[in-house]
């Protein structure tokens, strides 16, 4: 199935609703089909293979989404905040291709072989003739709908595969059609390079819920839009929510309009969602876990989860707001060990997905095996009641004398010391135990004793988690999407001995 | 009939696309006929079957138990779906709650 039958459907049973942008200014679904074929028209006719789009976050860019997919190219989001020289070499990687760039990026990409350049506004125009709307467009079988380069964490950037049928197998199997009213608005503030920005664009359309895109992220330029859009949904990464809270808390601010708020994207630390449940108590949390190559979301945490665990004093209860959830009922989720047998409850090994929604493929080589699974290369458990915890990346996981710990788990007690204001906690190669463990901290005004803070870890979990190595900095590294660079802060770490305080 | 592709009623406005093919060769109905695939022209001189005829809704997915058939329906119209007489039911699916 196409991703352009999505919009299809929704343009011909609702063509009035304004589905993009403002209230007042807003474009309709019939509008934003026309626009839609329009493009197609024109990029179907251009030798590019690939439709590359550079650019902020507009309601330019859900146009240029289905314009590419009825031409029956791929379209590939380009992060626009690398190095020039970054942004060449993967913008070189995509020829032949078209891209569609905004016009103060144009410079940046000026002159790489096999690609050629238009101006988002140009691109606009071109949408918006009468003569390229009318045109008859070719039959497209649909193959790949979206090329995504992962964030490159852990080295140069991969171009995950997003078939059509992956993408439209996602949003029919996890949204309703049309099912939300005409006053709801959902604001898209991650960015368009990022799966969860290309995730909200589809499940908009389906839903009929108006996409109100933010350009650039800023929490008061977040809480202003808010308010003045009336936005009823929204999805954020954790730094994000952090950021957003601060503003809410100052101002005093109460989102009244704000009905759900999803999460995603990398660890919520426990400390942020639950002052989140504090200051929005009318509003729905879910957490949302998921990878670029599973199309998005996999396993949600439900709003009543959250409020379960906020006010339950059992732990086991209340340890969920940690959890991601339960896995989609759409998908098959196992844990499995290192010689691939599979894993029962409490027992932590490495997330495997199967289902429609899964690529596992990149256009350099195939993860996904031959039977449908995808080994994720996360590392997580599951409780006995089916709550899955992510522990993070598997180069990630710290193994200590045999035993593994999960970074975040120790980085959520040391967080909640008043002293600290953000932390990292990464193995570092130790001769005795294999890998030590060592805890970054970057303090709020003042010391932050070193004696209190392994004091606080031995008490809450256990000694051989407590850190052997403390380090305080001034900030953390993080990439633009709020993810920690731990393979910088580790590449750093395991140089220069002298420097750093053992405990 | 391969997941992806799309059909049209012969007799109203219903449009569906395959969700998930049969495992075996099958005819789709909708008010009774056999529908055409998309682009192609229905047989003339066909009406509404009344004992098909409850409708069929955009957005619901329709699956069959037997044939493992599973589609989702793109427009709406007046006819329901059968296969060989046959009505196929609307797939139940629980809400969930939105995660973008």
């Amino acid at each position: 199935m196409h991703t352009a039958l999505l919009l299809e459907m929704a343009s011909d049973a609702a063509p009035d609703r304004i589905i993009l942008g403002e209230m007042e200014a807003g474009i309709s679904y019939a509008e934003l089909a026309a626009r839609a074929r329009g493009g197609a028209a024109w990029l179907s006719t251009q030798p590019g293979e690939t439709v590359v789009y550079l650019g902020l976050n507009s309601p330019h860019l859900p146009v240029a989404v289905f314009a590419a997919g009825l031409a029956g190219k791929p379209f590939a989001p380009i992060n626009y905040r690398l190095s020039d020289e970054e942004l060449r070499r993967l913008v070189a990687r995509t020829a032949p291709s078209v891209a569609i760039v905004d016009e103060d990026m144009l410079p940046r990409v000026q002159g790489v072989d096999g690609v050629q350049l238009i101006g988002s506004g140009a691109f606009q125009a071109i949408c918006e003739d009468a003569e390229h709307r009318a045109a008859e467009l070719p039959f497209v079988d649909p193959d790949i709908g979206i090329l995504l380069f992962t964030s490159g964490t852990t080295g140069e950037p991969k171009a995950a595969v997003l078939r059509h049928r992956n993408l439209t197998s996602y949003v029919i199997s996890s949204v309703e059609f049309l099912c939300a009213d005409d006053d709801q608005a959902s604001l898209v503030s991650v960015p368009p390079y990022h799966i969860a920005g290309v995730s909200a664009i589809l499940t908009g359309i389906y839903s009929g819920r108006r996409i109100v895109h933010m350009p650039a992220f800023t929490p008061e330029g977040w809480v202003d839009l808010a308010a003045k859009e009336k936005i009823s949904h929204a999805m954020v990464v954790p730094t994000m929510l952090g950021r957003i809270l601060d503003v809410v808390e100052s101002r005093g601010e109460k989102l009244p309009h704000l009905k759900a708020l999803s999460y995603g994207g990398g660890r919520m630390p426990q400390i942020v969602i639950e002052r989140a449940l504090k200051l929005l108590p009318h509003v729905d949390f879910v957490n949302a876990y998921g990878l670029t190559e599973t199309s998005s979301t996999i396993a949600i945490l439900g709003p009543d989860d959250h409020r379960t665990a906020i006010r339950s004093t059992d732990p086991k209860l209340r340890r969920r707001l940690g959890s991601v959830g339960r896995p989609l009922p759409t998908l098959e989720l196992e844990i499995r060990g290192p010689a691939g047998e599979v894993l029962g409850p409490g027992q932590a090994g490495e997330i495997f997905v199967r289902g429609d929604q899964v690529s596992g493929e990149y256009l350099s080589k195939k993860v996904i095996r031959d039977d449908g699974w995808f080994p994720t290369n996360d590392g997580g458990w599951m409780d006995e009641e089916g709550y899955l915890y992510v522990e993070g990346r598997l180069d990630d996981v710290i193994v200590r004398g045999g035993e593994n710990m999960s970074p975040g788990e120790i980085e959520d007690v040391l967080r909640a010391h008043p002293n600290v204001a953000d932390v990292a906690v990464l193995g570092i190669p130790d001769n005795e135990w294999g890998e030590k463990v060592c805890a970054v901290v970057v303090s709020r005004a003042g010391e932050c004793s070193i004696d209190e803070l392994a004091a606080l870890v031995k008490e809450r979990l256990r000694s051989s988690k407590t850190p052997e190595l403390w380090v305080f900095r001034d900030a953390l590294p993080y990439n633009d999407t709020g993810k920690l660079l731990r393979r910088v802060l580790k590449a750093e770490l395991t140089k220069p001995a002298d420097e750093l305080a053992s405990a | 009939m391969k997941p992806g592709s799309r059909w049209k009623s012969a007799v109203c406005d219903t449009e569906v696309v395959v969700v998930r093919p049969p495992s075996s060769a099958l005819e789709i109905e909708c008010g009774g006929h056999p529908m055409v695939a998309a682009g192609t022209s229905p047989p003339a001189g066909l009406s509404l079957s009344p004992e098909f005829s409850a409708g069929t809704k955009a957005g619901k997915r329709y699956s069959d138990d037997e044939s493992g058939l599973e589609l989702l329906c793109t427009k709406a119209g007046q006819g329901s779906l059968s296969i060989g007489g046959r009505a196929i039911g609307e797939k139940e699916a629980k809400a969930l709650p939105s995660s973008d």
